[in-house]
């Protein structure tokens, strides 16, 4: 861990929207490269990243698609650079193939997703959780994804500053699954002196030998492995194909098993270090909502809200929806006789909720494309309650 | 080093070094190129052409899509990159806009760049990203067992076009020249040093710099249209292939009729600011900007 770096937002208090916090966060966080393609409730994103990092000595680069977006990141992440994007729905979809890419070639990147209303174009100005399984599953064969939500313009700078430290650590693509509300909303954004924002530094490969080409290049029995980076004299073969110790194609079982088993263990054995979660009013509770992101805020008031009629009502936010923090929800659903999961779609997160849960689980659903009511959350509370 | 095995009936043979070796990696030999095609010899240009180029081979990056000359990347001694089918081009972007002081080449076939990949192909061309790209055209999909494709001649016969293909295809030079490319050519198999002298051509040009090469490929192409031997659409190529640096672009689409030409040459080689040297232009005035005001 280092510090942040020249050129960031001066410390101190801003009145700021969501989408601006996160690119300042990224700058903070040593990004350097932004690929895009605009799209509603992302485009502020990139709009401000196209004014700041010129000034950073980055670059903001528009391409002609999400899937040209994504594979831009790929390769300049290999060249050594910071890289992020931000989209929603549609382009996210767009992004799957190559967050594939991403995942299998161990590039660190940064993908904001401001959610809104789907499916397919939905109403691009309005909210939605629509994608939070498309984040663990859209991306076809096996991966293991990391994923924060924020719930406040603070949270959004946070969790991208701890997007970028966790893609560098794990040398995977990462998430930030913001949505419209979180995005475009304006709160005051607390910024620490540069001193005090710790900025993970990438692990890079030292020119190897290129005269021993059976040389390991890839030593899957470690976690976290150092990235060849481009012209420093690795010579290193980088592939899409399920590949061996040397990077070569491969069918190979027991070598197919080695690399894809690294993949998935990298992030899963170390997933307790990722998981990060709130508790407000669990103590005594006897009901809990479980929600993230904005659909949060409603669980909160609802959750005040209900105390005030007498119901002992707790909250469990999930700050890191992937990889599930199973073992904390078991925990929370342990004491309680029954979980409520507010989100805004027609249920999503309420599945591995309902899969880890040692008590009744009911989802609090409202969508598409405004925020859900805290009323609604509070009768879905009475009646685990009643029940 | 090679070390093959010895051949029943023939004397044994010991290949101790190649003069190639230090730019492929010749401990994955043989290669899963068929008999007869043509990706080899494009693949021995750009070793010949990088042996030839100043720049410091860990400089030079190749990069590829999917299909069989997707696979070239894998056999060089590059820092190397295999990626998904169509986004290579993309991929490069991003990858010499970081580290523009990179010589980024981009190898992969007429599906790959032409048709899953066409958009980041003439995008990349409009903003005259300073990239190589070779494309390899077979005339089909030949990886996946010999389908027609963007480039497949119409009427051709391919495992999806058995009654004839349908479909007019791109005439690419023209396309990519029409899209702004700084360098267009279009050689054949056969052309082997104007292929080598063509790509330390476009080692040197900065911006887009692209060269379809024709290729023969027998066993999906080839055998249902005329051209079944490994020898046939070479011949063809050296008795039909008509040198024209000037050509008409509009006018030389590639029929693959026995009875037509194929125009090729270098047809565009001119300087146009690249996408890089813009880029690197608006941070120093950003930086301007940011000085005045202090």
């Amino acid at each position: 861990m280092s510090r942040a770096s020249g050129g960031g937002l001066a410390p101190g208090s801003y009145f700021t929207m969501g989408n601006f916090a996160c690119v300042e966060a990224a700058i903070l966080a040593g990004c350097r490269f932004y690929a895009g393609y605009p799209i509603t409730p992302s485009s502020e994103i990139f709009e401000r990243a196209s004014v700041r990092f010129p000034q950073v000595g980055g670059n903001a680069i528009e391409m002609e698609d999400e899937v040209g977006s994504m594979a831009a990141l790929v390769g300049a992440s290999f060249a050594g650079a910071k890289v992020m994007t931000a989209t929603s729905g549609p382009g996210f979809s767009l992004m799957m193939e190559n967050i594939g890419l991403a995942y299998i070639m161990e590039a660190p990147c940064v993908i904001v997703n401001v959610q809104r209303a789907g499916p397919s174009t939905g109403i691009p100005t309005l909210v939605g959780q629509g994608d939070m399984m498309q984040a663990k599953w859209g991306s076809h064969g096996d991966l293991e994804v990391i994923a924060y939500s924020p719930s406040s313009v603070q949270e959004f700078f946070d969790f991208t500053i701890q997007a970028f430290n966790t893609a560098e650590k794990f040398r995977t693509p990462v998430f930030v699954m913001a949505d419209q509300v979180v995005g475009m909303m304006w709160e005051r954004l607390h910024v620490p002196p540069a001193e005090e924002i710790e900025v993970a530094q990438r692990l890079v490969m030292e020119p190897t030998s290129v005269v021993d080409r059976e040389h390991p290049v890839f030593d899957y029995a470690k976690d976290f492995l150092p990235m060849p980076i481009a012209g420093t004299g690795n010579r290193v073969n980088v592939d899409s194909l399920t590949h061996d110790f040397r990077g070569y194609p491969t069918t190979d079982h027991d070598m197919s098993v080695s690399m894809t088993r690294h993949l998935t263990g990298k992030v899963k054995d170390h997933a307790k270090e990722i998981w990060r979660w709130e508790e407000r009013y669990l103590d005594d509770a006897e009901v809990a909502v479980v929600s993230y992101g904005s659909a949060a805020r409603s669980a909160l008031a609802a959750v005040k809200s209900a105390r005030t009629r007498g119901i002992k009502a707790g909250l469990l936010r999930l700050q890191t929806p992937w990889p599930f923090p199973d073992e904390v929800v078991e925990k929370v659903s342990s004491r309680v006789s029954g979980l409520v999961v507010a989100e805004i779609n027609y249920g999503q997160m309420v599945h591995p909720v309902r899969e880890s849960a040692r008590c009744p689980v009911v989802g609090a659903n409202w969508a598409p494309g405004t925020l859900i009511e805290p009323k609604s959350i509070v009768e879905a509370m009475q009646a685990v309650v009643a029940s | 080093m090679i070390s093959p095995e010895t051949k029943s009936g023939g004397p044994e043979v010991k290949v101790q070094h190649h003069l190639n070796d230090d730019v492929i990696r010749s401990e994955r030999l043989p290669n899963i190129w068929c008999p007869g095609c043509g990706i080899g010899i494009v693949v021995g240009a750009y070793v010949k052409a990088i042996q030839k180029s100043t720049i410091p081979q860990d400089r030079h990056i190749s990069i590829s899509g999917i299909g069989c000359t997707g696979r070239v990347s894998g056999y060089l001694n590059l820092d190397s990159y295999h990626t998904t089918h169509g986004r290579a081009i993309a991929f490069a972007t991003g990858m010499a806009v970081v580290r523009p002081e990179l010589e980024v080449t981009v190898i992969a076939g007429d599906g790959d760049l032409g048709v899953i990949g066409g958009n980041h192909l003439i995008h990349a061309a409009r903003r005259n990203v300073d990239l190589n790209v070779i494309m390899v055209n077979n005339f089909n999909y030949g990886m996946t067992g010999g389908q027609h494709g963007g480039t497949t001649p119409l009427g051709a016969k391919t495992h999806t076009s058995p009654y004839g293909n349908v479909e007019t295809p791109f005439n690419i030079p023209y396309l990519v020249a029409a899209a702004g490319a700084s360098f267009v050519a279009r050689w054949t198999a056969i052309h082997v040093r104007q292929i080598t002298a063509a790509i330390s051509r476009m080692m040197e040009v900065k911006g887009f710099a692209f060269m379809e090469v024709l290729s023969p490929c027998p066993p999906t192409f080839g055998e249902f249209n005329g051209f079944p031997d490994a020898l046939d659409m070479m011949e063809y190529f050296r008795d039909k292939s008509v040198v024209d640096h000037n050509a008409d672009l509009s006018k030389i689409d590639v029929t693959a009729r026995p009875e037509d030409e194929v125009v090729v040459g270098n047809f565009v080689d001119r300087r146009r600011p690249s996408y890089q040297e813009l880029l690197s232009d608006l941070r120093r005035r950003v930086a301007a900007q940011g000085a005045g005001k202090k």
